[in-house]
């Protein structure tokens, strides 16, 4: 195992468009990073420069302290998991992992230890002498993580490894992902284009948009305390909302009624004609459903719900507003940049699955004044981002792995590393 | 559902009656055609028959099927040995993934067929070869397979030799230029999987014993740098030598199967001269288009040569005969009305379908050339055709019979 290190790594093709532009950023020995953005974000042009498939143009890549800039990917001694899923049918399960160890020649003993090692993290025991054909579909995607463990690589990469799964699978696999990362602690770099994914997994999600990183953080500082318009309206489902709003003494104006801002956002905000300001979906609610103590932390308007979508546990209310057309076509720009729907200026709140509401109706709503940011509309910076609690989330989750992967550790369930290694193949 | 058809696909018209609507796996078997099985698949594949011909078709996700469809369709353009695609139905209900429907690569075979079983001239080494060839290819033209493997090739049996076809391009990407990163990691995966596919053979108990996994997919990666470093190095050379050393090195580069685009000679004061050849990616198809433009039987490249060769020495009988010059179009529409399609008519029943028509025919000159040694002088292709039909083909395993074959007699 070891850290991955990239330090003004720069990727630019023939036509000299940077793929990747500028980007530094460490991962910690056994950390689960995740590189996350938009199609044409740079983030698989990253790990293809960690794997050895792609020229780095310029900056350094270190794997294990040592540049590995010019080294041929299998001297890299990396794991692309579920880069080989086949399974051979004559084979038993016992060998459909051990097969990368023979081809590199190891002992017979190595391999039975490596492989009974694997499989006991996998629960695949009890499926080792027999032939792969009635594995469930789970069984099988472990199957070619146990060809990965077996390698004993420095690190494990995925590259959108569930995209091509249903749904029910996806959601089984990204579980045993997270449990085998934890577990090995191994340290590991996953791409892919699904903010939930993102945030379910991942120690610290690197977030990127043309080849640059805009914020690398954990899930939850992502959420609470996005460094711009882009981070914010790409991490959360449903998104973010984005109101036009506008500052009077220490209150903002916006279509859905005035929102005060304490003191220090307010001085944050203060100087500009029109501003952005985000809220997430949860923090409306059915006014007739606050209860009393609650109702003055935020501020209550009326509004004409066009649409609402009752899901058993949760349910939505779409709520049009008015938007000034320069706002108008910042946000279209913004959905459009971010993959998202054609963007219509309607907020989406989640309300109470009780909540009466009816659609095409007004109702009165209340929304939690306390939790919102408030962007600059030309440059997307968040003016009222609190780095430091966005660092003690950080700092939380970090504290967290390092706990997991001690405990890992203790338990003797971490492979590879240390005087048995004998190459991977 | 949608369907999205390559033209010309009037051939294939009948497909779109199929119940694409229900899952492959559920289909009535009567619309299906049991073909042997081919490699190992992570997916849903069928086979089905429309009009004579054969299509394979493939359950995958929507987003990979159009990607699929996409290079596939690139790749025949270019003239890289890749199976033919038709088209994909998208929008299935349910949610289902695509199908992809390919055309059946007629008269191919499988490695699991090649490998399992002893083939005195059919060396393990003379496939893997054929697959570098392939693989070289490819990269030549900026494609990263991504999933080089024996269960994604077919081969194909051209006068005596093989030629290699891919047949899966789901991983595939194309670069305008591969980076050596690339085709290493590519080598490096094939490596693995052919690994992977001949100890699978081998706990099967199908593998001949004399073959050991390792050593051949360990061979693999050699044999691929030697023939990237054959067909892509620089040479230096005097001169002088120029002549020779250019047309050696043409003549290599074909012998090899690559077409060469361009050459570039830099010369230097001191008499050296530097020769950088663009080596192409397509296959030379010079014999081919000779003998379709003289008979319009599609065949392959080495079969063309041979069938040109016996094409031309049946003209200059005709001259000698006549006394007159006979013009090239006459002795070809000739040679295949009175030489060729006398001889693949006569093929027996029970034995068509295992080999290729152009193959059957490159197969009685061989055993024609045998048995005018033995007895001394030419027996002629009637009576070498004869002795081939009672006791070459029969040798020819039944389990090869191509399918659109087996569909013709059933009609």
């Amino acid at each position: 195992m070891a850290s991955i290190e990239m330090r003004n790594i720069v990727k630019q093709y023939g036509d000299g468009y940077p793929a990747v532009n500028d980007v530094s950023l460490d991962i910690a020995d056994g950390e689960f990073m995740i590189l996350v953005g938009p199609s044409g974000c740079g983030k698989s042009t990253l790990l293809r420069m960690i794997v050895g498939l792609e020229d780095i143009t310029s900056g350094d890549m270190l794997i294990g302290g040592k540049r590995v800039n010019d080294l041929a990917p299998r001297d890299r001694n990396l794991s692309m998991v579920f880069q080989n899923y086949a399974l051979y049918p004559h084979m038993t399960v016992y060998e459909n992992i051990a097969f990368p160890l023979r081809l590199a020649k190891v002992s017979d003993d190595e391999v039975r230890r490596r492989v009974t090692e694997a499989s006991d993290v996998l629960e695949l025991k009890d499926h080792l002498e027999r032939k792969p054909a009635n594995l469930s579909g789970g069984q099988r995607q472990r199957v070619a993580m146990g060809r990965a463990i077996v390698r004993q690589a420095e690190a494990f990469l995925f590259d959108e490894p569930l995209s091509n799964l249903d749904a029910k699978l996806r959601g089984q696999m990204r579980t045993e992902i997270s449990r085998l990362q934890r577990r090995l602690g191994i340290t590991t770099v996953y791409v892919t284009h699904d903010q939930t994914e993102a945030m379910t997994l991942g120690d610290r999600v690197c977030v990127l948009r043309k080849g640059k990183i805009q914020q690398v953080a954990s899930p939850r500082e992502l959420y609470e305390q996005p460094v711009n318009l882009f981070v914010a309206g790409f991490i959360g489902s449903p998104p973010m909302n984005f109101l036009p709003a506008s500052l009077d003494g220490d209150r903002l104006q916006t279509p859905f009624g005035p929102i005060t801002l304490d003191e220090r956002r307010a001085a944050a905000v203060r100087g500009r004609d029109l501003l952005l300001v985000g809220i997430r979906p949860e923090y409306f609610e059915d006014a007739s459903l606050v209860d009393e103590a609650k109702r003055p932390l935020g501020s209550l308007f009326r509004a004409r719900v066009d649409v609402t979508e009752w899901l058993g546990d949760s349910q939505y209310a779409y709520i049009p507003y008015e938007a000034p057309d320069t706002i108008r076509d910042q946000l279209r720009e913004l959905s459009r940049e971010l993959d998202a729907e054609e963007l219509r200026t309607q907020a989406i709140v989640s309300i109470d699955a009780t909540s009466r509401i009816r659609e095409g109706r007004e109702a009165e709503f209340w929304l939690d004044a306390r939790k919102v940011h408030v962007f600059d509309p030309q440059t997307g910076d968040n003016l009222t981002r609190d780095a430091e609690a966005g660092a003690r989330l950080t700092q939380m989750a970090t504290e967290d792995r390092v706990e997991q992967v001690q405990e890992a550790q203790a338990q003797g369930t971490t492979v590879g590393g240390g005087a048995s290694r004998a190459g991977a193949a | 559902m949608r369907y999205l058809f390559r033209p010309p696909a009037t051939d294939g018209a009948g497909l779109l009656s199929l119940p694409f609507h229900l899952p492959l796996e559920e289909w009535d078997p009567e619309l299906l055609l049991e073909v042997p099985q081919r490699g190992i698949s992570r997916h849903v594949v069928r086979f089905t028959a429309q009009g004579g011909h054969v299509y394979a078709l493939k359950e995958i996700p929507e987003r990979l099927a159009r990607h699929e469809y996409a290079l596939l369709g690139q790749f025949e353009e270019e003239g890289l040995p890749s199976v033919s695609v038709l088209g994909i139905c998208v929008d299935r209900p349910d949610d289902q993934d695509a199908v992809l429907v390919t055309r059946y690569l007629e008269y191919s075979m499988s490695y699991r067929y090649l490998f399992s079983r002893p083939h005195g001239e059919h060396s393990e080494e003379q496939l893997l070869d054929t697959m570098v060839v392939l693989l070289v290819r490819l990269h030549l033209a900026g494609v990263f397979w991504g999933d080089c493997s024996l269960s994604n090739t077919l081969f194909r049996l051209d006068a005596g030799a093989f030629t290699a076809h891919l047949v899966d391009a789901e991983t595939s990407e194309r670069h305008p230029q591969l980076s050596p990163g690339q085709r290493r990691y590519d080598v490096d995966l094939a490596r693995e999987r052919v690994g992977a596919e001949l100890l699978d053979l081998q706990a099967g108990g199908l593998l001949p014993s004399h073959v050991d996994p390792i050593e051949v997919a360990d061979s693999l990666p050699v044999r691929y740098e030697a023939l990237w470093e054959e067909v892509n190095r620089e040479e230096v050379f005097a001169l002088a030598e120029q002549r020779q050393r250019v047309a050696e090195r043409l003549q290599r580069l074909n012998d090899l199967g690559f077409d060469v685009g361009e050459i570039e000679l830099v010369t230097d004061p001191e008499g050296g001269a530097r020769l950088r050849v663009e080596t192409r990616v397509s296959e030379p198809g010079q014999n081919r288009r000779e003998l379709f433009r003289l008979t319009g039987l599609e065949v392959q490249e080495r079969q063309a040569r041979r069938l040109l060769n016996d094409l031309r020495a049946y003209r200059a009988t005709l001259e000698q005969k006549t006394g007159a010059p006979v013009p090239e179009t006459v002795a070809g529409y000739r040679w295949l009305a009175e030489s060729y399609q006398p001889v693949v008519e006569a093929i027996p029943p029970d034995l068509a379908g295992r080999l290729a028509p152009a193959e059957v025919f490159h197969e009685i000159l061989e055993h024609r050339w045998f048995l005018s040694e033995k007895a001394g002088h030419d027996v002629g292709t009637t009576k070498a055709a004869r002795s081939y039909f009672a006791t070459v083909l029969p040798r020819t395993p039944k389990e090869l019979t191509t399918p659109s074959a087996i569909v013709g007699s059933r009609d």
